[in-house]
């Protein structure tokens, strides 16, 4: 069962966007999220819209994957609107007991509720159409461009790429482990808060105490195949910039472009 | 102590485009206090059968009756089930976790809400069986133990509960051959001296049919054959068809019958094997 | 017949607690080009200990251990030792880093600075050898035990080592994984001339070994052929090693007074020399 897991929800098709360089992707997020904040008006958001929605129909992603991240984050989008419609000051609109809600108020709440809901979909289109190694491989050569952090790309990503690699099958053991305890009359449902986090004991010990243990082989394994860190070491697939990475950043700059326009020029 | 399954079925993931069928239509009957051993290949559905024994899966379709408890009855208490259905999980060892031997072990008992002087008793006879000895080993920590063990503290912890079902999925999975030997003694003596109920869950042919009194066989989630050994090694060609080997020298028995048919071909240990091959070649002489 | 590692008098013994453990005690042997080398003998009985010696990954207290000439104690050349006698363990999981099956196996010639093109040719031979190349966008979790070991071979031969050792490959497979990697090790052997070290308790696995060594408490207790080590069954079940059943068989025959070949391993030859 657990064998089936996707981790970082990615969505296997056969794509456009998916055949992207993870680092345009990357790239590409960074600077829409960047764009979400010089956005002003609604106009700004029309655009925006516009330009996700080629996105994600090229990305032969089904919409249903997209609303999901939103649903994932619906707590924080309805925190953020309450907040903004009940503390900003401004020409009263409606009054529930002491609480005022301002026009300026519900303003700012619908201009925030949408900024997060872009950002969630923009974020999800990325990860929903790039593999975790890939994007590990993207963040690794980004990360390499960065001063102080580059000492640390390749630890960091190789970190990354062993973590996505046994998730599954710590999950795996999880199972295994919360079955033997259960047949030993452990419990995992009942009880308070706190009893419960003790009950989880039987579960976190032998589960540590097994992942430092494959740690351990782990790295005689790898040293075994002459792993000695990032120094001098090559690719099986360097990453490459193709032709569609070149159109894909020049629609990125002309969504900026547009979107900075709409902070000077207004349609209603 | 009998253990009873009726029609029972397991999908895995049902629904989900990842739906499959561990086991179909099984229908079995334990008796109180035999030594069964259970082979098949890996994916044949032996785990999840040995799951439904102390209710740690439920069935999709089906019912299971342990000592007369219907599992799917509202008010059966799964806890009890599962002090009378011991399940000792492939590398045991790997559910070590407290800070001594006597604790760990103490474990199982302990979810029983017996008192400190029951379970106290319990954790030495426990140790006692295992071959462990209590005196020296009650303070040490599980994981200062070698490999083997620390196994026989796992199966400690089970057996402590006392248990009138043990079922022991591959105990031997991992151990050398002097290891093996040892533990599967363990068990075979715990059995005669308990007279519980073990079911005995192996790869190895060899070791099933040198301990066991009757054996279940299963491929692809249903259960071909259910019999004594003997009877079971009569099927040689069956259990080759679902990728099972029957011994080595009930192989060499069968060779041998095309060439004398007074071979009797379903003799599974050397002991017999050697009186048989005497009077063949006896036999041989006369002519 | 070139020597291709050389153990010279080597013990190693570590502290416990206070207590002194000598898991090797002055073992000497060599390992021939192109052979086929079985070490058998008990958990406890030195032949992991020597495995991670040969391999660098722990240094001999006394005795000194050449691999193609090179010492495991100089700290220089230790990857090239490790480049040229690869080694493959016992836990299938524990020995795979990355999310799909070839980029693993690549894992070794990148680390060695391959350049791309040619770890993407030596990425397919290794996966061809072991027959796993239709698995190659796979991801490792969902393969089975004997699969992942086959890709930890492939994983080490990609790196093209003059010797593989194989520390307990099969312990923790099931039969059909243990015949699949038996296998492989066979072709690796002798199709490919690689000089195989694989150390294993099951005696069924030293058959077709050219060489055989037997070990216990941390010594050489037994060298030879399979033959003439399977022909030894007193000492062997003195050692609580299993023999194969037609060998104690054979062995039992003979004690009833039938002429009999002590060496015999497999049901083909009891029925051939029974019918003579």
């Amino acid at each position: 069962m657990f064998k089936d897991v996707t981790v970082g929800q990615y969505y296997p098709a056969d794509s456009v966007i998916h055949r992207l360089d993870p680092r345009t992707k990357i790239n590409f997020t960074f600077l829409y999220i960047i764009s979400l904040f010089l956005i002003t008006s609604y106009t700004g958001y029309l655009v925006a819209v516009l330009f996700l929605a080629g996105i994600i129909l090229l990305s032969k992603v089904p919409v249903g994957y997209i609303i999901r991240g939103i649903k994932g984050l619906i707590f924080i989008i309805i925190l953020t609107v309450l907040i903004n419609l009940f503390v900003t000051p401004g020409t009263p609109k409606f009054q529930l007991w002491k609480l005022v809600i301002t026009e300026e108020g519900i303003h700012l709440a619908t201009f925030m509720a949408l900024r997060l809901i872009f950002l969630i979909m923009g974020t999800s289109i990325m990860t929903l159409t790039t593999s975790p190694i890939a994007l590990t491989d993207g963040i690794e050569y980004l990360l390499k461009r960065i001063p102080i952090v580059k000492a640390y790309a390749h630890e960091l990503a190789m970190m990354m790429t062993i973590a996505l690699r046994f998730i599954p099958t710590l999950m795996e053991e999880t199972d295994k482990i919360m079955k033997a305890q259960k047949a030993r009359g452990a419990d995992f449902e009942t009880g308070n808060l706190l009893k419960r986090a003790k009950n989880l004991i039987p579960l976190l010990v032998p589960l540590f105490i097994g992942a430092f243990r494959r740690a351990d082989e782990l790295a005689i394994a790898m040293e075994a195949r002459c792993y000695r860190g990032g120094e001098n070491r090559t690719r099986l697939k360097e990453l490459v910039y193709h032709w569609r990475d070149t159109y894909a950043y020049m629609v990125t700059i002309a969504m900026i472009a547009m979107i900075i326009l709409t902070r000077y020029v207004n349609i209603g | 102590m009998s253990i009873e399954f009726i029609h029972l079925e397991h999908i895995y993931s049902k629904g989900t485009p990842f739906e499959h069928s561990a086991l179909e239509n099984v229908n079995l009957n334990i008796e109180s206090g035999k030594f069964i051993g259970l082979i098949g290949q890996t994916g044949s559905g032996k785990s999840t059968l040995i799951q439904h024994m102390n209710g740690l899966l439920k069935p999709t379709q089906g019912t299971v009756v342990i000592d007369g408890l219907d599992l799917s009855d509202k008010n059966t208490k799964i806890k009890e089930v599962r002090q009378r259905v011991g399940l000792v999980f492939q590398y045991p060892e790997h559910q070590l976790f407290e800070e001594t031997v006597e604790k760990d072990i103490a474990f199982g008992p302990g979810n029983l809400g017996l008192k400190k002087d029951e379970i106290n008793s319990r954790v030495k006879e426990a140790m006692d069986t295992v071959g462990i000895d209590y005196e020296e080993f009650k303070d040490k920590s599980p994981f200062e133990l070698s490999g083997g063990q620390m196994r026989r503290v796992a199966i400690a912890g089970v057996i402590a509960m006392r248990p009138d079902v043990l079922i022991l999925d591959e105990p031997t999975a991992g151990l050398d051959p002097r290891g093996r030997e040892e533990i599967l003694n363990q068990i075979k003596s715990m059995h005669s001296k308990h007279k519980m109920t073990v079911i005995l869950v192996s790869h190895s042919m060899e070791d099933i049919a040198k301990y066991t009194d009757q054996i279940i066989v299963m491929y692809r989630g249903k259960i071909k054959l259910y019999d004594t050994p003997e009877n079971i090694f009569k099927e040689a060609q069956l259990l080759e068809e679902i990728g099972l080997a029957v011994p080595q020298v009930t192989q060499l028995m069968r060779r041998l019958k095309k060439i004398d048919p007074l071979i009797n071909e379903s003799v599974f240990t050397v002991e017999a094997a050697k009186a048989e091959i005497i009077s063949m070649v006896r036999r041989r002489k006369d002519v | 017949m070139t020597k291709v590692i050389t153990v010279d008098e080597v013990s190693y013994s570590y502290k416990n607690d206070e207590e002194e453990n000598t898991a090797l005690d002055k073992v000497s042997l060599h390992i021939n080009q192109g052979e086929f080398l079985a070490i058998i003998g008990h958990n406890g009985s030195g032949k992991s200990t020597l495995a991670k010696l040969i391999n660098g990954i722990i240094m001999p207290t006394e005795g000194d251990i050449h691999v193609f000439g090179l010492n495991t104690k100089d700290e220089n050349t230790i990857w090239d030792i490790r480049q040229q006698a690869g080694m493959v363990f016992q836990n299938p999981d524990n020995q795979i880093v990355a999310t799909i099956v070839e980029e693993d196996v690549a894992f070794g010639p990148e680390n060695l600075g391959i350049p791309s093109d040619e770890i993407r040719k030596r990425v397919d031979w290794a996966l061809d050898i072991v027959e796993m190349s239709e698995y190659k966008n796979q991801k490792p979790h969902q393969l089975s035990g004997g699969q992942k070991q086959r890709i930890a071979i492939a994983g080490i031969l990609a790196m093209k080592p003059k010797c593989i050792i194989l520390d307990e490959p099969t312990a923790m497979l099931d039969p059909s994984g243990r015949r699949d990697v038996m296998k492989t090790i066979k072709r690796l052997n002798k199709e490919e001339n690689m000089t195989i070290v694989h150390i294993t308790h099951y005696m069924d696995e030293i058959v077709d070994a050219d060489r055989v060594v037997v070990m216990e408490h941390g010594t050489v207790v037994m060298e030879g052929k399979p033959r003439q080590i399977f022909s030894q069954i007193e000492e062997l079940k003195k050692l609580r090693l299993d023999v194969p059943q037609i060998t104690e068989l054979a062995y039992e025959l003979n004690k009833e007074g039938i002429d009999l070949d002590r060496d015999i391993l497999t049901v083909d030859e009891m029925v051939a020399k029974l019918c003579q």
